[in-house]
């Protein structure tokens, strides 16, 4: 029976040893990310609006009351362990019971919470009004992305779709992450000006998702078939970062939310910069592209939507099958994979993807069909894949 | 003997009203909805006089109060391959005045489908007194493939809606009928 | 025949009533016996503490680090949820069962529970639920895998997993409301004459309340997880907005269970507590009525406070005020609570053995996760916090510094009475220094995770949080194998009989009717209601 222990002791010291190693090498040099977390970070974030401010007021109040309280209580109590000890000789009281004490004790913590509790309501009262926006954006959860729609103010009917850097996922995959901005970086942030009230309303295309910008001080869940609002006016320019806050599937981690808050005249030139994109991007189905263009198209939209699972090398990981060397994609019949696309395969294992356009879809599957070992010579025309869609 | 089965013929009407109660439970709930209010969404048009098949109907003397201005935002989400977009992006509305709105759908498929819209409010409680007199939120639609719609939403807003809402999202969402989740 | 393993010591029973009593598996599988069942219950759900553990220590394997070395993300949302579900429905549930079996028949002069058949029902029902729950892994798709709180719509795209989880939920819950029934009756109706309601154990107490609070909310939880299962398979749509369904009505429904299901887990931890404190400190029970009516408030108060879990899901400002304003009054009898236990220690003559030292440390701890859950509670700062790792710190240091600190308390002062053995008092102090410095180790950074703003159920996080994921990580492991150690070096030796043999009353200061029966208790107490004294916690005659 000695030995075990013994054992014990030195499996615990070895453990010690090797998980002291395993931190040695594996603190990486990381900085604060202006705008999102700070390294080791012990409070809330720097706030970046007013209402943020408050609330990390208010935290700080209660944080010190609680604490002051609790010092309180367990002095009592560290000195009664102390000075009430049967090792020390003292002799046990008799008393067991007294009404004035209940009733004191009782009185004064519910008066302590009513304190508390009224810089709360004035915050909470002015958190929730989203009246007289100066901007209107709409934020909708995606699995696993966030798509952004200019609503109502400047920039009105400017939209689209923000997703994590495939990069970076990559990098999380192989379990070699680096980056101050890491699992933060999108390719299209959401940009609003400084200084005005910007309304957010948030909803979702599938699960509950939640919308949050920590700097801010806000977050809204965002919930299929059904809009919430919420609002906050940026104090300051700059990149603010926050993440899904809701569980909503196998990428919860991957949809960072990046909001980009620019000057009022970087922001009417952004607006204007987008509007013209988005002219030039209005896709007509009839279009007949070139295998060049399609494919350049394609390689995009798979960054965008097919990577996270299939890999940017195509060659997919456990039990997501590779698209490299895929009979499916090899098919000389090209109808065999936009089926596919459209439909999803086994049991929405592989997700059904008529949502894209007919332009994306064609374009995806050229690229797919005439990459990595894939030499098919094969092009799908976007009026192919309309016509697949009975 | 005898008090065994005076206890089972006790249980067994307990069990049969157990089971009575839980279909009525169905006109129960209605009821304690409508008195409660909890069925916000069409509770004024339930509180109209004249209301047929529980909506709203031409409001009687409503008086426009031109007082308050309440910003309307029009909003849609998109559940599936078609278009549906506002033809008004947003209107300025005084409570009482009797507004219509277009939208647009096409179903931009080669197949024919049917779907329903579902409405959402922001802020929630505008649900409560956001009367709509026709709306294509009322019914399911079928179209066949490349169809394109234009349908009305038209409502008024109840002057009894609360001081403090300045601005009302209207947004729809469009489901396919008979689609997995 | 107590619950050392070790039976060849069953000769000093006073009478022998069935000679012909079982043995063998058939003892523990046709059992009535509320010792036996109570062991079963301790077993079964130290088993799934283990578990449920061990899903604690992968998830925790996984964050050591930043980025994805051990899992895919799939896997660890599976873990999460499981350990959840494991840990809440699986080890404290159960757990608290188990020492309501034991002690309470034992507390009140009782010889057994009212309806003995059902208990072993009851216990039995956990073991396939218990099975489908750790087997989902190996189900097409893996185990559920949207958080304990299986919020909809993200239930709805599960595999079939999530069906198996939901029916094992259905036959816990089955369970539970059987074993309170139990409880409730027994406590009702087979008290010793002359022990009134008001001169029961603060143990009984507690369990009686946390009974009734079973009974009213378990069969929400299986209303809500039965319209899941019809939304998955049976074309409802209660939580589909397609079909006009709501998905946020999952969330009120659940946690009006949820909330009541957490105070279920924490009230007969109070109740423990409230016995080994006056025992220790060898003083009465400071405010005895005042502690049951503070009890009796948390648990009313208990179910007008769910929403608290949903403040940012969008719901009017009047709404979230009421909310946040009837949570922060619960904190006003839960601080009575505390006031009163320390006035119970104030000017008492002290000893600090290893029941004494969890208790104090569980009042220490616990107090700890109640401001963290104060501050929770403003719905201003919750909107930071929400779904992020204060959460997290905030539930385990209720949970687990919370109802397992008291759960190791109740058995190590009561282990004596139930196995005939002392533990060795180095053993339970190291065990004690070890979970609980392991335990801050492990959640104590996990506050400043979360007003960073890290966000829960995360496989994957952002480099800046990297340092304090590691140091809980190895906290973590620290803290599992001190369980291990438990279980080897304390549980076992008591169970197999190695040890100093205990006193009928091995703690100074105990009062109540379980220290009147020797120990080991008997297979049979109390098979004739005894004579109390009159503060009903003494036999007389």
């Amino acid at each position: 029976m000695k030995s075990i222990p013994n054992k014990l002791a030195s499996l615990l010291c070895h453990a010690g040893v090797w998980a002291g190693a395993w931190v040695a090498t594996a603190a990486q040099a990381v900085n604060d990310l202006p705008g999102g977390p700070a390294v080791n970070q012990l409070n809330l974030p720097e706030p970046a609006t007013k209402i943020a401010a408050e609330q990390n007021s208010l935290h700080w109040m209660m944080l010190i009351l609680c604490t002051v309280i609790f010092v309180a209580v367990f002095s009592v109590m560290f000195y009664s362990i102390w000075k009430h000890r049967k090792s020390v000789g003292h002799k046990p009281a008799n008393f067991h019971e007294s009404v004035t004490v209940e009733i004191v004790w009782t009185i004064v913590p519910f008066i302590i919470v009513i304190l508390m509790a009224l810089p709360a309501t004035k915050l909470l009262v002015a958190q929730k009004d989203t009246t007289n926006a100066d901007l209107t954006v709409k934020a909708t959860g995606y699995q696993w992305k966030w798509g952004y729609d200019y609503i109502k103010g400047e920039g009105e009917g400017i939209g689209f779709i923000s997703t994590l850097d495939s990069g970076q996922r990559a990098m999380s995959d192989a379990g070699k992450p680096q980056g101050d901005n890491y699992l933060f970086k999108v390719d299209n942030p959401l940009v609003v000006p400084v200084g005005k009230k910007i309304r957010v309303i948030t909803t979702a295309n599938d699960v509950i998702h939640a919308f949050a910008v920590p700097q801010f001080g806000i977050k809204q869940d965002a919930i299929p078939g059904f809009v919430r609002d919420t609002w906050f006016r940026a104090e300051k320019v700059g990149f603010f970062y926050g993440q899904c806050q809701e569980l909503c599937g196998k990428e919860h981690a991957y949809m960072p939310i990046h909001v980009k808050v620019v000057s009022a005249e970087d922001y009417t030139k952004w607006v204007d910069g987008e509007k013209k994109k988005l002219a030039a991007k209005a896709d007509d189905p009839s279009k007949v592209w070139t295998q060049t263009d399609l494919i350049a198209r394609g390689e995009k939209v798979y960054a965008a939507n097919c990577a996270a699972c299939h890999q940017a090398n195509g060659k997919g990981a456990g039990p997501i099958l590779p698209l490299d060397g895929s009979a499916k994609v090899l098919d000389a019949d090209k109808l065999v994979q936009v089926q596919v696309l459209l439909n999803g395969q086994n049991n929405g294992a592989m997700p059904a993807w008529k949502q894209l356009s007919d332009t994306e879809i064609a374009a995806v599957i050229t690229f797919t069909k005439n990459s990595w070992s894939n030499k098919t010579g094969q092009i799908v025309q976007p009026a192919e894949v309309k016509t697949a869609r009975k | 003997m005898q008090t065994n089965f005076q206890l089972m013929r006790k249980l067994l009407m307990v069990s049969l009203g157990m089971f009575a109660f839980g279909y009525m439970l169905v006109p129960m709930y209605e009821a304690f909805c409508l008195w409660t209010g909890s069925n916000v969404l069409s509770l004024s048009e339930r509180e109209s006089k004249n209301s047929m098949n529980g909506r709203a109907s031409m409001p009687l003397n409503t008086q426009v109060d031109t007082s308050r201005t309440i910003s309307v935002e029009f909003d849609t989400n998109v559940r599936g391959p078609w278009h549906f977009s506002p033809m008004t992006r947003s209107l300025n509305v005084h409570p009482g005045e009797l507004v219509t709105v277009m939208f647009e759908f096409e179903n931009i498929q080669n197949r024919t489908m049917s779907a329903q819209a579902i409405p959402s409010y922001a802020p929630q409680q505008a649900a409560a007194h956001f009367n709509k007199i026709e709306c294509f939120c009322f019914n399911q639609y079928t179209l066949a493939p490349g169809e394109k719609k234009l349908w009305p939403v038209t409502f008024y807003i109840n002057p009894k809606m609360s001081k403090d809402v300045k601005t009302i999202t209207l947004s729809y969402t469009f489901f396919e009928v008979g689609a997995s989740v | 025949m107590s619950a050392v393993l070790d039976t060849h010591g069953h000769g000093d029973h006073a009478h022998d009533d069935h000679g012909h009593a079982p043995s063998g598996w058939k003892r523990w599988v046709y059992a009535t016996n509320h010792k036996d069942i109570g062991t079963l219950y301790l077993l079964f759900s130290f088993t799934m503490l283990m578990i449920g553990g061990v899903l604690a220590l992968l998830i925790r394997a996984e964050l050591f680090q930043p980025g994805l070395q051990l899992v895919n993300p799939e896997l660890f949302n599976q873990f999460t949820t499981m350990h959840g579900l494991i840990m809440v429905f699986g080890a404290i549930m159960p757990a608290f069962v188990g020492f309501a079996n034991w002690m309470i028949p034992l507390q009140i002069g009782a010889s057994d529970m009212a309806f003995a058949r059902m208990n072993n029902f009851s216990f039995w029902l956990m073991i396939p639920a218990g099975l489908m729950l750790a087997g989902s892994f190996f189900m097409p798709g893996g185990a559920p895998a949207a958080g304990w709180t299986l919020y909809a719509p993200l239930t709805l795209q599960m595999g079939p997993s999530m069906d198996a989880g939901i029916f094992a939920m259905h036959i816990l819950g089955a369970s539970s409301i059987m074993g309170s029934i139990n409880i409730i009756v027994t406590i009702l109706n087979m008290r010793a004459p002359g022990m009134t309601l008001m001169k029961m154990p603060m143990f009984a107490w507690t369990w009686r309340i946390t009974a009734y609070l079973l009974i009213a909310v378990m069969p929400v939880l299986a209303g809500a997880i039965t319209m899941t299962l019809t939304d998955r398979h049976f074309g409802t749509s209660f939580f589909n907005p397609a079909g006009g369904g709501d998905p946020v009505m999952y969330q009120h429904i659940f946690w009006f269970f949820g909330h009541p299901e957490v105070y279920i887990m924490i009230l007969p931890a109070f109740g423990i507590v409230s016995q080994i404190i006056p025992a220790f400190a060898r003083k009465k029970l400071f405010g005895y009525s005042s502690m049951v009516y503070a009890t009796a408030s948390i648990a009313i108060l208990s179910f007008i406070v769910w929403a608290h879990h949903m403040y940012t899901t969008g719901m009017p400002v009047t709404g979230q005020l009421f909310f946040m304003y009837a949570t922060m009054l619960i904190s006003v009898p839960t601080g009575v609570k505390v006031f009163n236990w320390v006035a119970t220690m104030w000017r008492g003559s002290m000893t600090f053995e290893t029941p004494m030292l969890f208790a104090v440390g569980f009042i220490f701890v616990f107090t700890m996760g109640g401001f963290t859950g104060l501050i929770l509670s403003m719905a201003p700062i919750d909107l930071q916090l929400q779904d992020g790792y204060y959460v997290v710190a905030h539930f385990h240091y209720v949970l687990v510094a919370g109802s397992l600190f008291a759960m190791f308390a109740g058995a190590y002062y009561w282990m004596p009475k139930w196995t005939g053995v002392m533990y060795k008092e180095s053993r339970g102090k190291l065990h004690f220094w070890w979970t609980l410095i392991a335990f801050n180790v492990t959640f104590f950074p996990m506050h400043f995770l979360g007003l960073a703003g890290m966000p829960r159920r995360y496989a994957d996080y952002p480099m800046q949080f990297a340092d304090f994921n590691a140091i809980a990580s190895v906290g973590a492991f620290f803290f599992g194998f001190a369980q291990v150690y438990f279980f080897f070096f304390i549980v076992l030796p008591c169970m197999l009989g190695k040890g100093e043999k205990a006193a009928q009353q091995p703690w100074e200061g105990a009062e109540g009717l379980e220290w009147e029966v020797p120990s080991p208790a008997p297979h049979h107490t109390y098979e004739t209601p005894p004579k109390l004294n009159a503060d009903a916690n003494k036999v007389i005659g």
